[in-house]
């Protein structure tokens, strides 16, 4: 294969490898006895995340080389990326013929080889935008936010080979190469999650994760053996872009439920696998606790690939979702149906959950999954464009609150420090006042620097993140007009519409639940903000939280600022021409958004582009208005005192707000119902099976041979030892009776010689005469 | 001519002494003499079928020939080794010399 690198069917074949191999050369660079050791050999005493604890201090030539190995990595990925778009937008005629493609043969067995390789078409065109400029801006964020970590080396290495993976994920030309990227980040966010591994509470979410995800991926891979069964491929070209292909698995029965076709049993496989992923009710329980990693992990994870590759992989599969229906004109096939509901039940769901938590980091988990409930019922009743518009806006935004909350957090943490060491000055003065000191140590002990009830005020410190933060915060709350997460909400709202006006029950469906979330969505979005940024600081440690000066601080807010950039910008490609005045602005002749992207479908899947019409707009600028006037009369006119309780208990009554604080007690309903009845599954296998009969046949069969064994014991000592040592006895015995002969007379032996001679000749003598004789 | 036969009988005759004397006699130097006796007897049946049977094939006299080198290097190392004995046991009387044995 030449490599040319104008040409655009190759080049995607390197951009995952400037990652991958950061991550390669990171881990055969950096360990602790080589030449650039992980650690320097000195214990360096406070770690930043857990109390009392020594660590070894980070080496400054290793932190350098991870920081400058990976940084190279993802901007090489980074400028590939780009390569490949600008080259690919340089054919713009050849959309909707084909695609950019190029592929290897690998494991050739017998017959046929399961071929390999890179394919570029619109949706994988702006993945390639979202996903690199994303992953650096966390690269860079990382230098700063892990800047005391001793681990870096690590954290740059796996998050390398995370980037690299969902790179993998997005340029791959089959199913299969897809699902290797999806299990590649499923390692990697189950030991970055499990980053921190010494607290007891990030190992245990690495675990949960890792296991949620797994359940669904065993489903999801189930389903690509059925697709690879039914097809013999596995290739996106010869599946989605092959009508024949995609009506004979929809015209096919399933092997079982009998009532599904092929394509919908495939469907709802691969869909069960997002559902893990993307982290859809009922399988999104392992996101919230994913917060335990740190706070770039969270961005990686939330943003830019771990959950939007569930969604990618749907959208990207959607062809053959559809397969056999048009939910444009009402017909809805299975899995499309299985997506609406999911998504639109998880969008609700899940942002009513957000509005009690308490935990900065599990707000913005619980917006995720909302906000991934929202693509999935888009992609549900067919508004395909909205559903990869959606994703891509919401990556940034999401990016950036993640990494924003993570500054928060960040500087709580320095104004923690702050307040310790304050402490430990005045301690030193006034030993005698024992009653301050009292109080300060109770008090730092139960500190907990993502609670926002310990917050408030830091826009004063922190102005950098405030704003950008606030960026954030209304582009997830879709604030008209400015946003991006207005432009893709709005355009879902149209297309659930668009159905609601045809008479489409799911479109119906799917329009209220999600006007309801993104109620919400404005809501606890502007109660965050609030508790956090507004009002008077309710600690010491909110008055001193800051970022600090120099290079950290620099690190930590370069990101953000690039993000809200895109924040605020990333919808303008996909407003609606006929929108009044932004639809004359943005896309004077047509939506370059969605006539870009709807040339990944073949013509007859293609979406129509809804009309403009004003009751979804409406209905986006009053659910996103009113959740933000609502948040604003609780959380800003009358700003939360310091030990003031939540108005939002009052209102919603205190039992109903403990059940949605803890998350309708989904957790410990599944504990109840799954993992208590596993361990006691365990627990009897273990007694009953394994020590009862296992161990019971095994001892019995042990005791078996033991006996066998004695026989033979006994058999081998008579018999074979008879034997054997009685052949040697008896030579010896024979040797010692004819050694007598040997009397040391040479004058003896010369006469039995004599003898001897004489018998033989007599012998001789006699054999021959009567030889001679018979013949 | 003398007939062949009386060539071997003195040839056995001069055998059944050297072995009557190999056998009976207790000196070692007489053992000796006595194979010596043998091995001339041998000779002497050596020459006499090869002059009666084989006269054209010479194998008979240098079968005999090479007798006579053995029989020399065999009396050189014999009377070596009885003068050795000697040295040690001040006797060259074979029956005392009995120690390789059971």
């Amino acid at each position: 294969m030449q490599f040319d690198l104008n040409d655009p069917n190759i080049l995607p074949w390197l951009i995952p490898a400037g990652p991958l191999l950061a991550f390669v050369i990171i881990v055969l660079l950096t360990n602790r006895a080589r030449w650039l050791p992980a650690t320097s050999p000195e214990y360096g005493g406070h770690h930043p995340d857990y109390e009392g604890m020594e660590v070894p201090v980070v080496h400054a030539s290793s932190r350098v080389a991870s920081i400058i190995v990976g940084m190279s990595g993802a901007v090489t990925a980074l400028l590939l990326a780009l390569a490949v778009v600008t080259q690919v937008a340089a054919y713009p005629e050849r959309f909707g013929k084909g695609v950019f493609a190029s592929s290897v043969d690998w494991l050739a067995t017998g017959a046929g080889a399961f071929s390999m390789g890179v394919l570029v078409d619109p949706l994988t065109t702006i993945m390639l935008i979202m996903v690199p400029i994303a992953v650096l801006c966390i690269f860079i964020y990382s230098i700063g936010y892990m800047a005391h970590d001793p681990r870096q080396a690590r954290f740059f290495a796996l998050i390398s080979l995370f980037a690299g993976a969902m790179l993998t994920l997005v340029v791959a030309d089959n199913l299969l190469l897809l699902f290797v990227g999806w299990e590649v980040m499923g390692l990697c966010s189950y030991m970055l999650i499990g980053f921190w591994f010494e607290k007891e509470s990030a190992y245990k979410a690495a675990i949960k994760a890792f296991t949620t995800t797994r359940v669904a991926d065993v489903i999801m891979l189930l389903g690509i053996a059925y697709l690879y069964a039914e097809t013999g491929t596995l290739s996106f070209r010869e599946i989605l872009y092959n009508a024949e292909v995609l009506d004979r698995l929809a015209s096919a029965p399933a092997i079982i439920f009998g009532s599904v076709s092929a394509a919908g049993l495939i469907s709802i496989f691969l869909i069960i696998g997002t559902i893990g992923k993307s982290a859809q009710f009922p399988l999104h329980v392992w996101l919230p606790d994913a917060m335990e990693g740190p706070t770039p992990v969270s961005a990686m994870i939330h943003a830019a690939a771990m959950v939007s590759a569930g969604i990618y992989a749907i959208i990207r599969m959607y062809p053959l979702l559809a397969a056999g229906g048009d939910p444009h004109h009402g017909e809805f096939t299975s899995p499309l149906l299985l997506m609406a509901v999911v998504g639109a039940v998880t969008a609700l769901f899940s942002a009513t959950i957000a509005v009690a938590q308490n935990d900065v980091k599990r707000v913005l988990a619980y917006s995720t999954i909302s906000q991934l409930g929202f693509m999935m019922a888009a992609l549900g009743i067919g508004a395909y464009v909205a559903a990869a518009f959606h994703l891509i806006t919401h990556a940034f935004f999401k990016a950036l609150l993640f990494m924003a909350s993570g500054s928060v957090i960040h500087g709580m943490e320095h104004g923690e420090h702050h307040v310790h060491e304050h402490a430990h000055h005045h301690k030193a003065h006034h030993a005698h006042d024992a009653h301050a000191e009292h109080d300060h140590e109770a008090h730092h002990k139960h500190f907990d620097p993502q609670d926002m009830m310990n917050m408030g005020g830091l826009r004063k410190t922190m102005p950098v993140t405030f704003y950008t933060f606030l960026i954030g915060g209304l582009s997830l709350a879709g604030f008209p007009l400015i946003t991006a997460g207005f432009w893709s909400k709005d355009e879902i709202l149209a297309d659930a519409w668009l159905g609601v006006t045809h008479g489409y029950g799911p479109h119906a469906l799917v329009f209220v639940l999600l006007a309801l979330a993104a109620f919400l969505t404005a809501f606890y979005t502007m109660r965050q903000l609030g508790l956090t940024f507004w009002g008077e600081p309710r600690t010491e440690e909110a008055k001193h939280a800051s970022l600090g000066q120099g290079a950290v601080s620099i690190t930590m807010t370069l990101p953000l600022i690039v993000l809200a950039f895109f924040a605020l910008t990333a919808g303008f490609v996909g407003v609606p021409p006929d929108f009044p005045l932004f639809g004359a602005i943005f896309s004077p002749q047509t939506n370059p958004f969605f006539d870009f992207v709807k040339y990944t479908l073949l013509p007859e899947f293609q979406p129509a582009k809804p009309p403009f019409n004003w009751i979804p707009v409406l209905t986006s600028f009053v659910v996103a208005l009113g959740g933000i006037y609502a948040g604003y009369l609780m959380y800003w006119r009358k700003p939360l005192q310091a030990g003031q309780e939540d108005p939002l208990i009052s209102i919603l009554g205190r039992p109903l707000h403990t059940t949605l604080r803890n998350k309708y007690y989904l957790d410990e309903l599944y504990h109840a119902l799954l993992i208590v009845p596993s361990q006691w599954l365990a627990r009897v296998v273990a007694e009953a099976l394994d020590r009862g009969v296992i161990d019971g046949v095994l001892a019995l069969i042990a005791r078996v041979f033991t006996w066998i064994g004695d026989l033979l014991k006994v058999l081998n000592t008579w018999l074979i030892d008879g034997v054997g040592d009685g052949i040697p006895r008896l030579i010896g015995q024979f040797g010692n009776w004819i050694r007598r002969a040997q009397t040391g007379r040479v004058q003896q032996y010369l006469l039995f010689v004599a003898l001897a001679a004489l018998v033989i000749g007599i012998i001789f003598v006699v054999s021959t005469g009567l030889l001679q004789a018979a013949g | 001519m003398i007939p062949l036969w009386m060539f071997l009988l003195v040839a056995a005759a001069l055998f059944c002494i050297g072995a009557y004397g190999v056998l009976s006699r207790r000196n070692a130097i007489a053992i000796l003499m006595g194979v010596e006796l043998m091995l001339n007897a041998v000779n002497i049946n050596l020459v006499a079928f090869w002059r009666y049977l084989t006269p054209l094939n010479m194998s008979g006299q240098a079968f005999a020939a090479f007798v006579f080198v053995v029989a020399a290097a065999e009396a050189a190392i014999g009377l070596a080794i009885i003068i050795a004995v000697y040295r040690n046991r001040r006797s060259v009387v074979v029956e005392d010399v009995n120690l390789l044995k059971w």
